[in-house]
């Protein structure tokens, strides 16, 4: 026993910088592993993967490994492709600019006008139920709200404001971005409030000191240092909403596309190298998107 | 007719729901004057000073400014600017910018108001800064920048609440020397709020000393401290003792206590060497602590440890009575 001992203690000081030197950068990668792991598996594997069939070649009846471009060439060359683009970006545009307008009033709100702290998390988690249930069901239910004889239509008719139920309601671009708002609007909010709470109310005091009136301190001091959440709400209202499919189809009653849409119809169809050259180019065209973004603001600076 | 700008509190109250922060209180601030405000913490020193700046709204009562009523208007309009206690810079602009936010928010145009605004930092001596981020500065640069703030607004009163209590010892001797010296070249009315006496007897040109809501006392610093009205007042700037005699109470500085033949006998509690001069606390036969300060040399010719029986005496002209 003892001997076990002092073999094992003897060579230790003579063992330990080498240890420490090269066994630090070990043991850090070791710590690091299970997260590369994860995103080689989940994140880098299935998109590398994306990328391999999207140069697949395709029949009606059948897929097979190969290298071709004809399914970008496809893509870039039918009209379809621009109109539908142009309509997600529509989408993904009009949606921000609702959930900013909505979600920066709402941190607005909280942060500055309800003064007790209790009383803003009880306020903020009630933002959070319409999350109890799923997606689906929240947008579904508008649907009997927004129907031909839903809600909406038969109480304009009974206050006289129409006289025939509003077609537009549903089953429409309005309805597409009604539901993109609802569903993400928090995804705004939770940034933007989690920085305008960091803004000290010292500093509004100070900037009406300095003669600032309130649209002023709004433009000069609050919008300025809420900056990089608004970027981090932006980056998820868009990337959501130039991903989605299914609340296009659900509430445009598969009346309008984006490429979401495209993707998935070409899946149902079996046309996975097609479908997979869409997605390349909508998480290009994402990226890019975020990049620009990202221009704007330092996000690692500010945060 | 006062000439200057003076400022004058008429009737001052603020109340919040049924607390009183500050009941009914006058006073005239005398135009270039070096005004601290004084007192524990929750007196309503800091209440009155928000008051005065128009960041509160006042419940009863005017603010008269240069001979006209203030209280209804906005900060900036008053003619007053206000430092605040952790210098509130706007973190996402830049020092210069800083300076300038409220010639920006009137609409003077970029190059104007850089030059201002530099003309300014000159002044606080902070002109090498003007390109640097507010939480790149230490802060000392960081007060000398909200001090620029404050004074491109060209204010006829300027308002500090506490400057000086997020500084280190040191920079804090420091800045009050500079805070004096620019108060006298500016010539405007200082009011400064502070809890520490120190700070207010080496700056003030009138100290006054609030206590629960109301002005305990106000004069220069040598007459509150060598004539303190109220026990509050000689107790709370300190090196006094407050001692009943005859039916009263009296104040009586602790520099005035000696040891002698006659007087109030009394045993020793403690003893501290503070180089220049021993405190000693002893207690009287009644029970009250009396706090000595005595010179180095004549209490080592008689040294006295804990326990020792003295008797103190002092120069009863030096005997102060207390009104309360």
């Amino acid at each position: 026993m003892t001997e076990v001992v002092r073999e094992v203690t003897l060579p230790g000081p003579v063992d330990a910088p080498r240890r420490k030197s090269m066994g630090a950068g070990l043991i850090g990668w070791l710590q690091a592993m299970p997260l590369v792991l994860v995103l080689v598996f989940f994140l880098l594997a299935p998109i590398v993967m994306i990328v391999i069939v999207s140069f697949w070649g395709a029949t009606e009846f059948s897929i097979y490994p190969d290298f071709q471009l004809d399914n970008y060439a496809f893509l870039f060359g039918s009209d379809v492709t621009y109109r539908v683009f142009f309509a997600t970006f529509k989408y993904a545009a009009i949606t921000w600019a609702l959930t900013l307008a909505i979600g920066f009033t709402v941190a607005y709100f909280l942060a500055f006008h309800v003064r007790s702290q209790s009383m803003q998390i009880a306020l903020f988690l009630l933002c959070t139920i319409p999350f109890w249930t799923s997606n689906i069901i929240r947008m579904i239910s508008w649907i009997p709200f927004l129907g031909r004889n839903g809600i909406a239509n038969s109480t304009l008719i009974e206050w006289g404001l129409i006289e025939q139920p509003l077609e537009w309601l549903l089953y429409s671009d309005f309805s597409v971005i009604l539901a993109f708002v609802h569903l993400y609007t928090l995804f705004m909010v939770v940034p933007i409030f989690n920085t305008t709470m960091r803004i000290d109310p010292v500093l509004l005091e100070a900037a009406r000191d300095n003669g600032a009136s309130g649209f002023q301190s709004l433009v000069h001091v609050i919008l300025p240092l809420t900056k990089p959440g608004i970027m981090i709400g932006t980056i998820f209202v868009v990337t959501l909403v130039m991903g989605d499919f299914i609340t296009v189809r659900f509430m445009s009653g598969s009346q309008r596309a984006n490429v979401g849409r495209l993707i998935s119809n070409d899946i149902s169809l079996l046309q996975y190298p097609s479908a997979a050259a869409t997605a390349v180019i909508l998480l290009i065209t994402v990226l890019m998107v975020i990049g620009i973004l990202l221009r704007f603001v330092n996000i690692r600076k500010e945060l | 007719m006062r000439t200057g700008y003076d400022l004058e509190l008429v009737h001052l109250t603020k109340r919040y729901g049924d607390t009183v922060a500050v009941r009914d209180i006058n006073h005239v601030f005398s135009p270039g004057s070096y005004v601290c405000l004084l007192g524990p913490s929750g007196c309503g020193k800091s209440s009155t000073l928000r008051m005065i700046a128009g960041h509160e709204s006042v419940s009863e009562g005017s603010i008269v400014l240069d001979g006209s009523d203030v209280s209804g208007l906005s900060p900036a309009q008053r003619g007053t600017a206000m430092m605040f206690q952790n210098y509130a810079l706007f973190p996402h602009l830049s020092v210069r910018d800083n300076v300038a936010f409220s010639l920006r928010m009137k609409g003077v145009d970029r190059e104007t108001r850089h030059k201002k605004a530099n003309d300014l930092l000159d002044l606080v001596q902070m002109s090498a800064f003007g390109d640097r981020q507010p939480a790149q500065l230490s802060g000392g640069q960081q007060q000398r920048v909200a001090l620029a703030r404050a004074l491109i607004t060209k204010p006829k009163v300027l308002l500090l609440d506490e400057p000086l209590s997020a500084l280190d010892p040191f920079l804090r001797i420091q800045m009050r020397t500079e805070l004096k010296k620019l108060q006298r070249e500016l010539g405007i009315i200082f009011i400064h709020v502070t809890h520490g006496q120190d700070e207010a007897l080496a700056l003030a040109d009138e100290v006054v000393v609030m206590n629960d809501a109301v002005i305990e006392q106000a004069g220069t610093p040598r007459d509150v401290f060598n004539a303190p009205r109220t026990e509050f007042v000689a107790r709370f700037m300190g090196g006094h003792n407050v001692i009943s005699l005859n039916g009263g109470k009296v104040a009586l500085r602790a520099d005035d206590v000696r040891i002698g033949e006659t007087g109030l006998s009394a045993t020793v509690t403690t003893v501290e060497y503070q180089g220049a001069t021993v405190s000693l606390l002893a207690r009287t036969e009644a029970g009250e602590e009396v706090f000595a300060i005595l010179p180095e040399e004549s209490f080592f010719k008689a040294p006295k440890s804990p326990g020792d029986a003295v008797t103190l005496a002092w120069d009863e002209r030096r005997l102060h009575r207390l009104q309360a």
